[in-house]
């Protein structure tokens, strides 16, 4: 699914030049659920944003499926974050002046999807999340999970390949830390591929392999004992 | 581009901070709303203009006798000498360009009575064919004929001054006699004139009777003061100005060169001038107005870059769902277009809704010099169409910039 191979890229502000991501290699197979771990600054939120198209990198190869990620126009890119990636983040990053069901129907917007049929697929990924009685509700007046779960449905709502998610519950307590990410459980077991990146130990337990991030090197990985239902 | 949710995102955008919003909309709005107040004047100072020309044949010319002053075939200069009825069959004959040739003689102010009621009045000496050379409103009766020209009848057509002072308000001045100088004419005629101002008055205080009946009455013998020609369509009249007066020198042994024996005047110069002077005024109404309306222009860019900075992070979350640059900046050109165009639509509203109240208000005055202002149909479509250019101009630079930096450095963006 996710093929990446010495990849490097540097951050250049004025003058300094910051070498981030070192030649990483690493391969995900589709339906993987994996977690980057490693110590703030150490490219983690790079690294998932190389993944995801937001950013681009300076050198090796980046493959998402059979597609070399490479020198895209912007229309491509946003063709592929919008078909084949959802995104989650630690900020939530919903659109403020939207409520809940026009947030989760955003991404078919820009599929060209007529608005009823938008909004009743977002309606149907909301009940998903357990947020029905909430579609009509701004960001504002949603509580820190359920924003988190709405911005998931949002993630969710194109069916994509692969969801990305920066820290997702590092704006959240414990309880519904645990909550969202057995959401991602879920997600993971209906067959698609989710990244996250924390730095919380016991959030990245939650997820079948953890990749450590050390100065821009995965310095080592392994599998967790987390079960795994192949039935 | 019609789509609900779109509009109510420029909705929320625009109304998210209600002054600012207002004060951009309102250069637009003044600059749109001062090209219409200017165009109105320009067009009802014009209009004025035109309508004290009255429907003055615009191709015409007048060509008058004066003293000669070189000598010429055994005449000596200083001659006085007169243009003839008989000049008239030679330049119709010799002119076939000539669309009307008319003869007049002015007797100047004289005394005209009815009963007890008496005035003074100026006379002129007509042919039929002044009427459509200077046309007036033939308020009751007739004008002239040729029969009355023909018998040199005893018969006056009396403008509506004349009218007013010579006869009793609820009388039929028709068929009556008035008596000019001890002689008693018959009104045939009341006419009104279309020309405003002193021209007017002038022309409703005077009395018109068949030329060769003034030449016998007042033994003027074949003397005619002066000739008014109108061109064909395609002649200028200047042409015919030209042709005439040399085949006038030519008849009465007048020097070709001698340039002060024939005086002459040429209203299509008159009205070129005139024309051209309200291009130029309409040229500088439209730099100013467009300058204004430019000013405007520039700060809904400057508000649209304001906002494209406020928003950002908005911008950088819906690419990273899947919007491309297109529909970000398409998003943002609407936003600026709604602004412009409504904008420009409540300038144009209030500036033509005052042109059209100064109209109403004046055009029950007589007020000479302004005349039916406004502001066509169209040149209200084409400002519409120029704000909507316009609207487009000012959301480019802005939506560009909003989707030349890279989607997360956008949604990382701290700006709130
Ligand atoms: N846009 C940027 N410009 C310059 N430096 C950056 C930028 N983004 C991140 N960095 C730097 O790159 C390093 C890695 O950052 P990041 O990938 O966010 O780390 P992590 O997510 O592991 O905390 C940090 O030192 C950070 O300061
Ligand atoms: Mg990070």
């Amino acid at each position: 699914m996710i093929r990446l191979s010495r990849l490097h890229k540097s951050y250049i502000t004025g003058s300094n030049r910051l070498h981030v991501l070192k030649g990483i290699d690493l391969f995900i197979d589709s339906g993987e659920l994996v977690s980057v771990v490693g110590s703030s600054g150490s490219g983690k939120s790079t690294l998932l944003n190389v993944i995801g198209i937001l950013d681009s990198y300076d050198d090796g190869e980046y493959y998402l499926g059979n597609n070399l990620i490479q020198g895209l126009t912007e229309k491509r890119s946003a063709w592929y974050r919008n078909q084949m990636i959802g995104f989650v983040f630690q900020s939530f990053n919903l659109i403020s002046f939207k409520n809940a069901m026009e947030n989760v129907a955003l991404p078919l917007y820009y599929q060209n999807i007529p608005r009823k049929k938008r909004n009743r697929i977002a309606l149907e990924y909301l009940e998903k999340m357990g947020l029905l009685d909430w579609a009509e509700h701004l960001p504002s007046e949603l509580s820190g999970g359920q924003k988190q779960r709405v911005a998931i449905a949002r993630a969710l709502v194109t069916n994509p390949k692969i969801i990305l998610a920066d820290e997702p519950t590092g704006a959240l307590d414990t309880q519904t830390s645990y909550e969202v990410m057995s959401l991602f459980k879920e997600i993971n077991e209906e067959g698609i591929t989710v990244i996250i990146v924390t730095h919380e130990k016991d959030i990245s337990e939650r997820t079948k392999r953890i990749i450590h991030l050390t100065d821009g090197i995965i310095e080592k990985e392994y599998t967790t004992k987390l079960k795994v239902n192949y039935v | 581009m019609f789509e609900r949710e779109r509009w109510r995102e420029v909705i929320h955008v625009l109304s998210k901070n209600k002054l600012r919003t207002f004060m951009t909309a309102f250069g637009i709005l003044w600059g749109i709303f001062m090209l219409m107040i200017m165009l109105g004047a320009s067009t009802g100072l014009s209009n004025g203009m035109k309508r004290n020309l009255g429907d003055f044949a615009v191709n015409s010319c007048f060509i008058w006798a004066q003293q000669t002053t070189m000598p010429y075939k055994g005449f000596k200069k200083g001659r006085h000498y007169n243009f003839e009825l008989k000049d008239m069959d030679m330049l119709g004959k010799k002119i076939p360009e000539i669309e009307y040739l008319s003869p007049r003689m002015n007797r100047g102010n004289m005394p005209i009575s009815r009963d007890k009621k008496t005035g003074g009045f100026n006379i002129f000496g007509d042919f039929p064919e002044f009427n459509n050379i200077d046309p007036m409103t033939i308020v009751k009766g007739r004008f002239l004929n040729h029969k009355d020209i023909q018998d040199r009848r005893k018969v006056v057509v009396i403008g509506e001054r004349a009218n007013e002072v010579l006869f009793e308000q609820d009388e039929d001045a028709l068929g009556k006699y008035i008596k000019v100088n001890d002689v008693y004419f018959q009104v045939v005629g009341i006419f009104r004139s279309k020309h405003t101002g002193g021209w007017g008055n002038y022309q409703n205080q005077s009395v018109i009777m068949p030329l060769t009946t003034l030449q016998k009455t007042f033994n003027e013998g074949n003397t005619v003061h002066w000739f008014s020609i109108t061109a064909k369509r395609g002649t200028s009249a200047k042409y015919i100005e030209t042709k005439a007066i040399s085949l006038l020198k030519a008849a009465h042994y007048v020097h070709p060169d001698d340039e002060m024996a024939v005086g002459h005047q040429n209203v299509e110069e008159e009205f070129k001038k005139f024309n051209g002077l309200f291009m130029g005024v309409n040229i500088v109404v439209w730099i100013v107005g467009l300058g204004t309306l430019f000013a405007g222009i520039i700060g809904v860019s400057n508000i649209m870059l304001v906002v494209v900075r406020e928003r950002t992070q908005e911008f950088g979350i819906q690419r990273a769902v899947g919007a491309t640059p297109w529909k970000i900046i398409g998003q943002l050109i609407m936003e600026s277009v709604f602004l412009t165009v409504i904008a420009g639509y409540i300038g144009l509203f209030f500036g033509i809704g005052l042109v059209e109240l100064v109209d109403m208000i004046i055009s029950g005055q007589h007020i000479e010099a302004f005349y039916n202002p406004e502001v066509s149909l169209e040149i209200a479509f084409k400002a519409l169409a120029v704000l909507v250019v316009a609207g487009t101009l000012a959301g480019i630079i802005p939506a560009k910039r909003a989707v030349s930096m890279k989607p997360i450095d956008a949604i990382r963006s701290e700006y709130k």
